[in-house]
């Protein structure tokens, strides 16, 4: 399990970004994508453990999934996988290893109160 | 209290993981090192097979590896009988090797020039699949006794890869695996993804696995010195 791990790791950015900027972190947003190998459930729930003791205590993890797309070399675009053991386009079947999405892991905002 | 705003960041949680691992990827690149990871869940027969690669492949190329595990020595130990320089990375209750433990087992390590460097990671299918440590290639190797829907069950880590070991091969009869299946699903999950048969304790298949890797690091060799300017 190496949630705890991310869940710190995320906990220290935003205090940093939140201390250089001198306000108060509420709520933490994140991308995470389907295939970043960190499970949802189990962040959450590290991600108190990660806060308690620190200025983020209290505060929320606000994680938007990020579906996996493929890049589909037939139909010439991105497209949607319909499921995470069959990596191919969903209309024409062709499989496809290029991911375009899907990996992300990533800050893209922080709820803060001056 | 104020209300609350909204601040906009982007910032990649692995970034600092990313950045080393690029910083040793350049490194060994520099240094004509060709860098190969593996992956498996425990018991998968990592450790012997790289035995196996290690004894080969020093006879013509100078090699040395990495071995991840929770607690114990018992890895690079059995490795070392390989007479390969071998160093241990003992994670204690981390599940994954990071970029950051193999700086730092590299760090004041003799190992002479290099051709290959083997890293080792520990044995589990979840969390490793995050972690670049600046390897080339990323295998992922899996026994026969494992049953053909692993790639199902860790599609992650399977996409991760760059080359499939299906391992224990000499056992494939006795417990009725379904190569075919096993196959296509690995396929469905890394589709074109190079696959070989082996048994690190025959020896049946290695020759193919290592003609391989020495075509690879031969083309990334020549491809650092086309990349080389003026």
């Amino acid at each position: 399990m190496h949630e705890l791990s991310i869940a710190m790791s995320i906990v220290d950015m935003a205090q940093e970004e939140a201390f250089q900027r001198n306000v108060k972190v509420t709520a933490v947003h994140l991308r995470l994508g389907l295939l970043s190998g960190v499970v949802k459930d189990s962040l959450l729930s590290c991600y108190d453990m990660a806060c308690a003791g620190t200025p983020l205590e209290g505060s929320e993890l606000l994680i938007e999934e990020v579906p996996v797309e493929i890049f589909c070399s037939e139909c010439q675009g991105p497209r949607p996988l319909s499921s995470m053991q069959w990596f191919a386009c969903p209309q024409c079947g062709r499989p496809s290893a290029e991911v375009v999405r899907g990996k992300e892991l990533e800050v893209t905002a922080l709820e803060v109160r001056e | 209290m104020s209300t609350p705003r909204l601040l906009e960041v982007r910032k990649n949680v692995l970034k600092q993981n990313d950045v080393v691992a690029r910083a040793l990827r350049d490194r060994f690149h520099s240094e004509g090192i060709f860098v190969v990871s593996l992956v498996s869940s425990p018991g998968a027969g990592k450790t012997m097979f790289l035995e196996k690669m290690l004894t080969t492949t020093r006879r013509h190329n100078r090699v040395a590896a990495l071995v991840g595990d929770l607690a114990t020595d018992n890895d690079a130990q059995r490795l070392a009988r390989s007479r390969a320089p071998v160093r241990q990375i003992t994670t204690g209750s981390l599940c994954h090797l990071e970029a950051a433990m193999v700086r730092a087992a590299m760090e004041g390590w003799d190992t002479g020039p290099l051709d290959f460097l083997f890293i080792e990671n520990v044995g589990n299918l979840v969390c490793p699949s995050s972690y670049d440590l600046g390897e080339d290639m990323r295998l992922v190797l899996m026994s026969v006794t494992e049953g053909e829907d692993k790639p199902l069950k860790y599609p992650t880590i399977f996409n991760s890869a760059d080359v499939a070991i299906l391992t224990k091969i000499d056992l494939a009869a006795a417990v009725e695996f379904d190569e075919r299946t096993a196959i296509a699903n690995i396929q469905a999950v890394r589709p074109g993804m190079r696959i070989f048969k082996v048994s690190a304790k025959s020896g049946e298949g290695m020759e193919e696995y290592l003609q391989y890797l020495s075509e690879r690091r031969a083309e990334s060799t020549s491809a650092a010195h086309v990349e080389i300017k003026p």
